[in-house]
């Protein structure tokens, strides 16, 4: 691996990825909302992070994660529904889809 | 800056400490990984410093270690971080109003900070929320980097302890308030739908941006306002 090839692939991206998240900032001091598109806004973000939890629950590079992740997603998305505290919740999923897999379950 | 700590109660700073504690193990393992596929010891922490985003930077180091070129890791890795901008018009708010505080904030724009201020019933503890996030996420992601870049692989495989499954769970409690909203319900899932079903043919990172085609059934729905006005005149 050649370093200098790295370090400036390393700067594209970082770039990059800054600009990205530094548009929406950026344009919301130029441009003022309506309360509606500052809903829709939201509702973008929340659809986003939710199409997050799906592909991250069930996706592992292109094909399917096996078992036992969505089985702990679930029991803590279950938790989380019926209230529980996020602490209870994260280490839930956790602990479920360890022991399934300590239990062989791919 | 004070104030966003005392805005802080305590049940949500643990909560927050808890996504670092699980993030700084993941780190672990990324800066692990990393220098075992052959990467000089500055590389995954270069990455971490200045990128930031831990999904895109595995899979730069995945793609550059499997003999990929550095320009294809990088158009992958941007790919995976375009989701940002939407992210960026939710949550600009919450960053501040000065210049050094709409920087800053950029940079710690992540899923769990983004998640954590959507969470929040008001302005002030959006704020604080985002802030206390970012920045612990920032410290703890990176000091697990580090760690795992000089430990090598004594944690390699998160699977093990169950922490993939973390992640996502994280993401569920907090975007499951949301989701008492009615008119969220149907965008999020028609989104979740043509994520997962483009997953297969897609590069990563794209069927994540395509579920914002749910977002045009919620611009489709009606405003609270229209729909009584209609009701109104129907009368």
């Amino acid at each position: 691996m050649d370093g200098m090839e790295l370090l400036v692939a390393t700067g594209i991206l970082a770039a990059g990825t800054f600009a990205f998240r530094f548009a929406g900032p950026l344009l919301k001091t130029r441009v003022k909302l309506s309360p509606r598109a500052e809903r829709l806004m939201t509702l973008a973000a929340v659809v986003l992070l939710a199409a997050l939890v799906a592909t991250s629950t069930f996706v592992e590079g292109h094909g399917f994660a096996g078992f036992a992740r969505p089985a702990g997603v679930l029991v803590g998305g279950v938790l989380a529904w019926r209230k529980a505290p996020f602490v209870v919740v994260v280490v839930a999923a956790a602990a479920t889809a360890a022991l399934l897999r300590l239990a062989g379950v791919p | 800056m004070r104030s966003i700590w005392r805005t802080l109660d305590r049940d949500l700073a643990r909560d927050i400490g808890l996504v670092c504690l699980a993030d700084c193990l993941v780190g672990v393992s990324y800066g692990a990984i990393a220098v075992s596929s052959g990467f000089p010891l500055w590389m995954p922490m270069l990455l971490s410093l200045l990128v930031f985003a831990g999904a895109s930077q595995f899979m730069f180091v995945g793609i550059v270690a499997s003999g990929g070129n550095p320009l294809a890791a990088v158009v992958a890795g941007l790919l995976v971080n375009a989701r940002h901008v939407p992210f960026g018009f939710a949550v600009g708010d919450a960053l501040g109003t000065r210049w050094t505080a709409r920087i800053a904030g950029s940079h710690l724009m992540i899923d769990e900070s983004v998640a954590f201020a959507l969470a929040q019933k008001d302005a002030h503890r959006r704020r604080a929320a985002y802030w206390a996030c970012g920045i612990g996420l920032f410290v703890c992601w990176n000091l697990g980097v580090l760690a795992g870049a000089f430990a090598g692989t004594a944690i390699s495989d998160t699977a093990v302890f169950g922490l993939d499954a973390a992640f996502p769970a994280v993401l569920l409690a907090l975007v499951l308030p949301s989701l008492k909203d009615r008119a969220a319900r149907l965008p999020v899932l028609l989104g979740v739908v043509v994520a997962l079903a483009t997953t297969p043919f897609l590069p990563a990172g794209l069927p994540v941006l395509l579920a914002l085609v749910g977002v045009l059934a919620g611009l489709a729905a009606k405003e609270p306002g229209e729909r009584r006005r209609d009701l109104a005149e129907a009368r």
